[in-house]
């Protein structure tokens, strides 16, 4: 079917990472870990981290929810993997800004995520859209272990 | 033959003529189709009047003033009670007290009535299925008084186990607030069934009619109920005004919920006496177009008839069941016989989220519920975190319901 609006919200790389994410597993040697959730949405991430050196060796997700949430926190898990905790928290404020000002973010290995834009345009999708990111801020915190949430 | 039996059968097409919003398109110029009346209804052209002729006619303080404009404010809002005591079969238009809306009036019984003639030991039981507005002031009471609150349990079905009811509901019982009929699933309640428990224990009643006042003929002298609460956004009315009906020896004992002007006999520097019921319970100056609108929404109710209405959606209600049953991948929640649920369907689409679900409506015009209702307790038993829901009313129609059907089977296409 053709529908420009909803085509906008949910690009087809979207409805590929929720059809089949990535990533999508519970590391049993992580060190690191957080729980995110909705409540009010039923939104769901739970996610794995083996951490060395200041590095995300290597990241799994689990959870359940809508197309947009899920699909967001495939793509950032895939953003992640590899990458240094700096990059990683730099990736989070570049997502964050993203949903924000509307505007791409140009961030390096964002190429992706930047599908994500059209969530912007629909405010009460937001907080879907951010739920997997909130979790790996959690994660790579020193708070971990308390649940977040983006209601 | 009545007036009402004569108009038994709703011109639809002519109902609609009275909605402007109907006539309005949304998203990619798609004709709006609102299926999301158990959250709040439509307005008719005849409310909306009302609202204008106020401000433009008569706009002055109610109660007060000796001026053409007060008498004639006053005049109207208190015929606009007079109206909706009727609507409600109420005994007398002193029983029923303008609030802002249902959670309001659940509150005002929550506070000037339990919180002065209950103590620790007594029970109150309320139900799995209630709304947030029917849980959260009889939990801070619970805690407040050290009193019990008890839960009368769903069944699988959506309904209500009414053999537990009778085991629940005991000596002990001084309130059983339940809903008419639930939000999140359309069952409507056996309410006689319910009271006869209750009475037998000298307990009072609250019904909750937020669902049930816009979709059925309400007799709240014939219930045998002791309170009523529903509001006026809900029955073509404006947000922002609802009643609680309540008995005149009731009233009489209950303390005021909120103080000032309007709710005071006299005041000196010391001490002051309440006024009469009902104006004990309605401090300050009252949402005065909102009651005269409510007014109006009643007599435009009345003059298509409730049984009608009832009739229309009970049709609409079995005709939407066999067509959403048609989606292979649809689970249906509340009961199947349309006798015991009124024009709600709560359903959820193998997997898909049901804010995906509504997103997707949405770009087709189509308005629905996708969320937990406000009733999370019925959401846990039902082990799902939200359904989508579908609400009719008066304007709808089955055409509306086959397009609701046919996106549907295109959202199981885009997601699954």
């Amino acid at each position: 079917m053709s529908n420009d609006l909803l085509d906008d919200l949910y690009r087809e790389l979207i409805l590929d990472h929720y059809k089949q994410p990535r990533n999508n597993l519970n590391l049993p040697a992580a060190n690191c870990a957080a729980d995110g959730s909705n409540p009010l949405c039923g939104d769901q991430i739970h996610i794995t981290l083996t951490l060395t050196d200041e590095k995300v060796e290597q990241i799994g997700f689990t959870g359940s929810g809508c197309a947009i949430s899920q699909a967001s926190a495939s793509m950032m898990t895939e953003f992640v993997q590899g990458r240094s905790v700096i990059d990683a928290l730099d990736g989070i404020a570049a997502f964050q800004t993203m949903m924000t000002t509307s505007a791409p973010t140009n961030a390096v290995g964002f190429d992706d995520i930047d599908a994500l834009i059209g969530v912007s345009k629909f405010p009460a999708r937001v907080k879907c859209a951010s739920l997997g990111w909130k979790t790996l801020e959690q994660a790579l915190s020193t708070n971990n272990g308390v649940e977040v949430t983006t209601e | 033959m009545t007036d009402k039996e004569h108009r038994a059968e709703l011109s639809v097409e002519q109902i609609r003529r009275d909605f402007p919003v109907l006539k309005r398109t949304v998203g990619n110029d798609k004709p709006l189709v609102y299926l999301d009346n158990a959250a709040t209804s439509q307005t008719p052209v005849q409310v909306i009047a009302e609202i204008t002729r106020f401000y433009r006619d008569h706009n002055a303080n109610i109660h007060r003033g000796v001026h053409t404009l007060s008498v004639e404010s006053t005049d109207l809002y208190e015929g606009a009670r007079n109206k909706i005591a009727e609507f409600l079969g109420a005994p007398s238009a002193s029983e029923c007290v303008f609030t802002r809306n249902t959670t309001e009036s659940i509150n005002l019984v929550a506070s000037a009535w339990a919180k002065s003639n209950l103590q620790e030991g007594d029970e109150i039981v309320i139900s799995e299925i209630e709304h947030h507005s029917n849980i959260v002031p009889w939990q801070i009471i619970r805690d407040e008084l050290n009193v019990t609150l008890k839960f009368i349990p769903m069944l699988p079905d959506g309904s209500l186990d009414v053999d537990a009811a009778a085991e629940i509901i005991g000596p002990r019982t001084k309130l059983v607030a339940v809903t008419a009929m639930a939000n999140s699933l359309g069952y409507i309640t056996p309410l006689a069934d319910i009271i006869e428990i209750a009475k037998k224990h000298d307990a009072l009643v609250l019904v909750d009619g937020a669902q049930s006042a816009p979709h059925m003929q309400t007799d709240v002298a014939a219930l045998g109920a002791d309170f009523f609460a529903c509001s006026a956004h809900k029955m073509l009315g404006p947000t922002g005004i609802g009643i609680l009906w309540a008995k005149t020896e009731l009233l009489d004992i209950m303390q005021p919920f909120m103080t000032g002007g309007d709710m005071i006999s006299t005041v000196t520097m010391s001490q002051s006496t309440w006024a009469e019921i009902p104006a004990k319970f309605e401090a300050g100056t009252p949402n005065i177009e909102g009651a005269i609108a409510f007014g109006a929404a009643c007599n435009y109710l009345d003059n298509i008839g409730m049984t009608s209405i009832r009739n229309h959606e009970k049709e609409l209600t079995g005709f939407a069941l066999d067509k959403l049953n048609s989606i292979e991948e649809i689970t249906i929640f509340g009961p199947s016989n349309v006798e015991k649920r009124g024009g709600v369907i709560s359903f959820a689409l193998q997997g898909i989220h049901p804010h995906d679900i509504g997103q997707f409506l949405d770009s087709e015009g189509i308005a629905i519920r996708t969320g937990h209702h406000c009733a999370q307790p019925v959401m846990s038993a039902l082990n799902v975190p939200a359904t989508a829901r579908a609400s009719f009313y008066l304007y709808n129609t089955e055409a509306e319901i086959d397009h609701l059907t046919d996106t549907l089977k295109q959202v199981v296409k885009y997601f699954g």
